[in-house]
């Protein structure tokens, strides 16, 4: 194993199509929500312990070996917004597709198999870390901070925030993103033995139903 | 029940369940009432028998364990509703308290439950628990409402989770958070933005399975949205609860 293999996963710049997405930041600026630094830094922390929760707890799980048809099942059951849905596995085919040709693994081929329309991202991150020999905390703090970082991207672009204020957002939940993260692989372990059901089912209505609103407009930047 | 101590809180535990009679109509063999948990019968409607929950104490407060198990037999039909709103309070017994539902809803059997409002007022520490099993040809209609302090009033904390399966597959599984010492965000722009009313419709029949309904938007803090399996949801967040329940209420007509 290598754990610069993270770096790699972790980075913006691999080819897995993140960029495309807001984390539903364009929604919150539309709606008036996020109108700046403090209020960004405010939607991050609500997304870190929601969706973000939930993201990392499913990567982790999947690194300790859960079986990914039962974790992506479990996605579904948290992920009310078709939108949503839609969007993780759009998501999640396109990190396949990098993953299966950086770390090639029998179980990344057969993910791909089991769902030609793509798993829930969280749930092919996971393989994916698994496959680059990677530990389940690896997995959930890469989960965990591609929740906040896209939407913090996102508001760069969409409010015309500077980005210096942007990364001071991203270094301040750095202590939270650390005890989020331990919730998440306590939480994957206890999947281990219990089943998916221990895990962690936080939610954001407005994250979901914002996601609906942002899905019917005829124009917008982002693709969620 | 047992007796109210300051250390303990209160123990209730109430139980419905629900049988087809065989001429058309429900007839219920259990009607359980305990402690503040009261259940009455109520004039039925057609094949439906009614119950409803009447409040004969304030609760729960702090340290007090409820639980409310439902059942609906094959072809029954239960409709259970509640006469006020369930008021969160803080108690004197050190802890938080406790409520768990279990329904269970057996092939060709519907239950209706629509309780009023939870209301989470300020200083009480509530884990409420919400668990409905389904059989494959089972009918549900369940209504959660959560009001986040009395008016003008800070709320307490309140977490509450909802799970639903069908055949033995987990439908929707939803935590929500809130209140002093929930996590973080939980009342800024991603989660309620400060809306005091937050609520969910969940309508599961069969034929969903095969013609799924078609995602709605119901304005900018509400939608209709069809889930992963044979259930449509309307999930919601409004100013008050006046207003949340006009909106789910609109919704609950077309399904009558």
């Amino acid at each position: 194993m290598s754990r610069a293999a993270l770096l790699v996963l972790a980075d913006g710049r691999f080819p897995a199509g993140g960029h495309a997405h807001s984390g539903g930041a364009e929604a919150a600026v539309k709606a008036g929500r996020i109108t700046s630094a403090a209020s960004l830094e405010d939607f991050c922390r609500g997304r870190l312990h929601t969706a973000g929760l939930v993201a990392g707890a499913l990567a982790a799980a999947a690194v300790l070996g859960v079986d990914p048809g039962e974790l992506d099942a479990a996605a579904d059951a948290r992920t009310p917004s078709p939108a949503l849905r839609a969007a993780a596995r759009r998501l999640g085919r396109q990190l396949l597709r990098a993953a299966r040709a950086s770390w090639p693994s029998p179980e990344l081929d057969a993910l791909a198999r089991q769902f030609p329309k793509g798993a829930h991202q969280p749930v092919v991150l996971g393989t994916a870390a698994r496959a680059a020999g990677l530990a389940p905390q690896d997995a959930a703090y890469c989960a965990l901070y591609e929740s906040v970082s896209g939407p913090a991207t996102a508001t760069v672009r969409l409010l015309s925030l500077d980005p210096f204020d942007a990364t001071g957002v991203m270094a301040r939940l750095a202590p939270e993103l650390d005890r989020v993260a331990d919730l998440a692989v306590e939480a994957a372990r206890r999947a281990v033995t219990q089943g998916p059901d221990a895990l962690p089912a936080a939610s954001a209505p407005l994250l979901e139903v914002a996601a609906q609103w942002h899905a019917d407009w005829p124009v917008r930047l982002f693709a969620s | 029940m047992d007796v109210v101590t300051a250390l303990t809180g209160v123990r209730a535990n109430a139980r419905i369940v629900a049988r087809a009679d065989g001429r058309g109509g429900t007839v219920l063999p259990v009607l359980d009432s305990d402690g503040p948990l009261a259940l009455r019968r109520t004039r039925a409607v057609g094949a439906e028998a009614k119950v409803m929950l009447v409040g004969a104490m304030s609760g729960p407060l702090g340290g007090d364990r409820f639980s409310l198990t439902a059942s609906a037999a094959q072809g029954a039909r239960l409709h259970v509703g509640s006469a006020a709103a369930t008021l969160a309070l803080p108690g004197q017994a050190a802890g938080e308290a406790r409520y768990d539902v279990r329904l269970d809803v057996a092939d060709g059997a519907e239950l209706h439950w629509l309780p009023e409002q939870l209301i989470s007022a300020r200083g009480s520490d509530l884990h409420v628990t919400t668990r409905a099993e389904l059989a494959t040809g089972a009918r549900l209609v369940l209504r959660e409402e959560q009001v986040l302090g009395r008016a003008g009033e800070e709320p307490g904390r309140l977490t509450s989770r909802l799970t639903v399966r069908v055949a033995g597959r987990t439908l929707l599984d939803q935590e929500l958070a809130s209140g002093p010492g929930a996590p973080g965000g939980w009342d800024g722009p991603a989660v309620l933005a400060g809306h005091r009313s937050v609520g969910q419709l969940l309508v599961v029949r069969p034929e969903f399975a095969r013609h799924p309904m078609e995602a709605r938007v119901l304005g900018e803090c509400a939608a209709l949205i069809p889930l992963a399996g044979p259930a449509v949801l309307v999930s919601a967040v409004a100013p008050d609860a006046l207003r949340l329940r006009r909106l789910l209420d609109e919704v609950l007509a077309e399904f009558g």
